[in-house]
This record gives structure tokens, sequence and C-alpha cells, in this order.
């Protein structure tokens, strides 16, 4: 497969319609209603998601101003910056997937599910490029990167810490992305993070789902910060 | 760097300096209080989501009754069949975890002004704890296509938030159920899409009308 960063929506059984060809004709509407938000619906999923033992940080967090959510104008200004952010973090995982394969510390259906995971990382890595030449934007270069990989216990646990961070390094881009498409895109790869994550928590015998019902985002500033020992140069 | 320190003080950052859903929800409505007006917001914006067709309301609504369908389905696993213990422990938290979901999508409507759909009649063929996780996985794979297929047409940037933190633990519930049966838990390196209408076709057969 040579995914197109399109693939996942034209996958869908029926062209878009509605709402969604409308949003997709009009690429500022979700701009737009950006400004708008905070309404009755947002504040009521606020009290019923808020639930989930986040809110004592909101004190701390809400008084920050509003640039400091968004550490990806470094990678580019708007989707070009947000996906070339999301490519950096896909190039490190595929490169991290392959070391792991490489060390030997894994062999039988471990190793092939390591395997599995790596080259859907490749993948990503394919869509993500093509999608930020889509978009007249140039490609973030692949980082050099290493990883410490002592033992498989060891590299299990940072293999289930990089795809929980993924995970939530996509969910906390989803209200930015202006495109539709590009929108579609990073959820169809923000949910197979999610899957990894959850099987290699399981696979360490933890909870598939540590943040509960609902998964909690990350700024790019706090993910940055947590990838920076692995790149190297 | 060893993982296991590293494990800790990463986690420890996306707790306290993270954009907590709260605090990105909060920080949107002062933004937009600052625009308009804290008073003039929220009307102005749950009658935009109640009057537009196919709107949020639509959506949020869509999702509940998928929401409503998994909460019933898992609750009549636990009881109609034997199940091994760690099947039983994974349907008892999925099981949390969907009706969480449909009380914050039905408050999520009601706040925005809609009506939310009421719990729909079901029916599950299954028999054993193979007939359980079969339909467990069918049920998650739809559940994550579902709210993929949605969510570029949900208008609210705070929805979409929340619509995004839901459907990543209906992967990851995915996930775990797969590993249960054996199969990749990540079959593809992109999940699918797919529109409500081919996502109420697959749930059909479960309701009873």
């Amino acid at each position: 497969m040579t995914p197109e960063i399109h693939d996942p929506t034209s996958e869908t059984e029926a062209p878009p319609t509605g709402a969604l060809s409308r949003l997709a004709a009009d690429p500022v509407s979700r701009k737009r209603f950006l400004t708008m938000a905070g309404g009755g619906g947002a504040a009521a999923f606020l009290a019923a998601c808020g639930s989930g033992g986040s809110s004592s940080t909101t004190s701390t967090t809400a008084t920050m101003p509003a640039s400091a959510a968004n550490d990806v104008s470094q990678f580019g200004k708007g989707d070009v910056g947000i996906v070339n952010y999301a490519l950096t973090l896909e190039y490190l995982e595929t490169a991290f997937y392959q070391d792991v394969v490489n060390s030997g510390l894994f062999k039988g259906s471990s190793l092939a599910t390591i395997k599995q995971f790596g080259e859907e990382e490749a993948e990503h890595v394919q869509a993500l490029t093509a999608a930020v030449k889509k978009l007249g934007g140039t490609p973030a270069p692949q980082p050099k990167a290493k990883f410490p990989l002592k033992d498989a216990n060891s590299v299990l646990k940072l293999a289930a810490t990089v795809e929980n961070l993924g995970a939530a390094a996509y969910l906390g881009q989803a209200g930015a992305i202006q495109s539709p498409e590009i929108l579609a895109s990073a959820l169809a790869i923000h949910t197979v993070e999610g899957r990894h994550a959850a099987a290699l928590n399981t696979l360490l015998g933890e909870s598939p789902t540590p943040d509960g019902a609902f998964a909690k985002p990350a700024e790019a500033a706090t993910v940055l910060k947590a990838v920076k020992p692995f790149i190297v140069g | 760097m060893n993982p296991n320190e590293l494990q800790t003080p990463e986690l420890a950052e996306v707790e306290v300096h993270g954009t907590s859903r709260g605090a990105f929800i909060l920080r949107g409505a002062l933004a937009a209080g600052a625009l308009y007006g804290l008073g003039s917001v929220a009307p102005f914006v749950s009658g935009a989501l109640a009057k537009s067709a196919g709107g949020d309301i639509d959506i949020l609504n869509f999702a509940l009754t998928l929401e409503y369908l998994e909460a019933a389905f898992y609750k009549e696993g636990q009881q109609q069949v034997k199940l091994s213990s760690d099947v039983k422990n994974l349907a008892q938290l999925i099981q949390g975890h969907e009706d969480e979901h449909v009380a914050a999508l039905t408050k999520a409507i009601k706040g925005a002004g809609g009506k939310p759909v009421a719990a729909p009649a079901v029916s599950f063929p299954f028999s054993d704890e193979s007939g359980f996780l079969k339909l467990a996985q069918t049920f998650e794979d739809t559940g994550v296509s579902a709210y993929n297929g949605a969510a570029p047409a949900i208008k609210s940037v705070d929805v979409l938030a929340s619509a995004g933190a839901i459907v990543q633990v209906e992967a990851r519930h995915a996930a775990a159920i797969r590993l249960q049966t054996g199969e990749s838990p990540a079959p593809d390196a992109f999940d699918k899409s797919l529109e409500k209408d081919a996502v109420l076709k697959a749930v059909q057969p479960f309701i009873k009308s």
C-alpha cells in the first residue's frame, strides 16, 4: 500500500455529504467556529468529562496564554506545522521499532507484533510526508535517534510510554487542525496509536486504558520534551 | 536515560502542564467570553448547534446510540454467559467506560439544547465467551470507525476534543478485545472511517424496534 493522506476518507462507503462536504469546501469554517467555542454544549461536555480527575489542573493551565497551548509552529505554519510535528514523532517511532527488531531481544509472536507496529509507523511516515507536500510545505527531516535497549521488559515499557504519548500528542492537536481532510487522516492514525498503546500496556500487565473512559491529550511542548533525550545531533 | 525514570516524570508532566480537557475547554470558553461576553455566547452557540441540520447534536445523538448499544452489550455479556476471569474483568472495565460515555454525551446534548435519544431496545446473538468476544470486537472496531467518520463534520472544537478523547478509548478497547480473540490489536496502519448510514446498517440487527 502506498498511502495517500486522503485514503482513510476515501474508504468510506458513501461520498461525503452534508456538513462534511460543506466543511471540505469551506476550510475556514472550522477556524471561524473556533472563535465561538465555549457555548452550552461545550460547557456541558466540560462538566461531563471533567470527572475523570483532570479538573484539579484547570486553575494552573487555564491561565496560560493561548499561544502556549500550541508549540508546533516551529515545524511550520498551521496544518503544515501540525503534520510535520506528527511526522517527527512517527519518524522516531519507526526508528525505535527498527532498532528493537534489530536488537534481537524479541522472538516469536512478540517480535511479530513489534514488526507490525513498526511497519504501521513507517506507513504513517509516508502518509504524513505526502500530506505535508500536498499542503505545499516541506516535510520535516528525519531526526537522528538513539534509544536505550537493555532488556525486553524495559524496551516494552519504553514502547508503551512512547505509544501512549503519541496517542496523546495526536489528541492534543485534533482541535487545532483546520483541514477536514487532514483531520480525518490524523484521526485514522490517532486511533491506531491508541491501539498500539493499549496492546503494549496489556502485554505489560497494565490497564489498556490508563486515563479511564476519556483519553487525555498532551501538548506539543510536553511531548517534545519527553522525546528529546532520544534525539541525537 | 533509563526508561523507568522516563515514565514517571514525563507522565507527571502531562498531568501538571498538559492540556487537560477541562483546561482546554475552559480556555476556549474564556476566549469566546472575551470576544462576545460570556452571557451572550452560550445561547448563541447552543442555538446554532440546535438549529443546524445534521449538526453537532445529531452527531452526538448518533454516538449516544452506539454507546447505549455497547453498554447494554457488555452488561448482558457479564450476565448471560460464563466468562473467564480475564474476559470478565475486561468486560467490566469496558462497560464502566461505555456508561461514562453515555452520561457525558447525554449531558452534552442537553447542554447544547438538544434532546438525547432514548436507549434502544437491544438483542445480541451470543451464547458463549467466544461469541461474546467476536461481537465485542465488531462493536469496538465499528465504534472507532463511526467516531472517526463523524468527527471531521463536528463544528465545535470542544465537542471534537471530547469525541477524540472517547474514540481513543474505543480504539484501546478494540485492541484489548482483539488480544483476547488472538487477532492483531492493530490490523491496519489507518483505522477506517464509516459513514453514519453504514454504521447504522451494521448495528441494525441488534436493535429491536
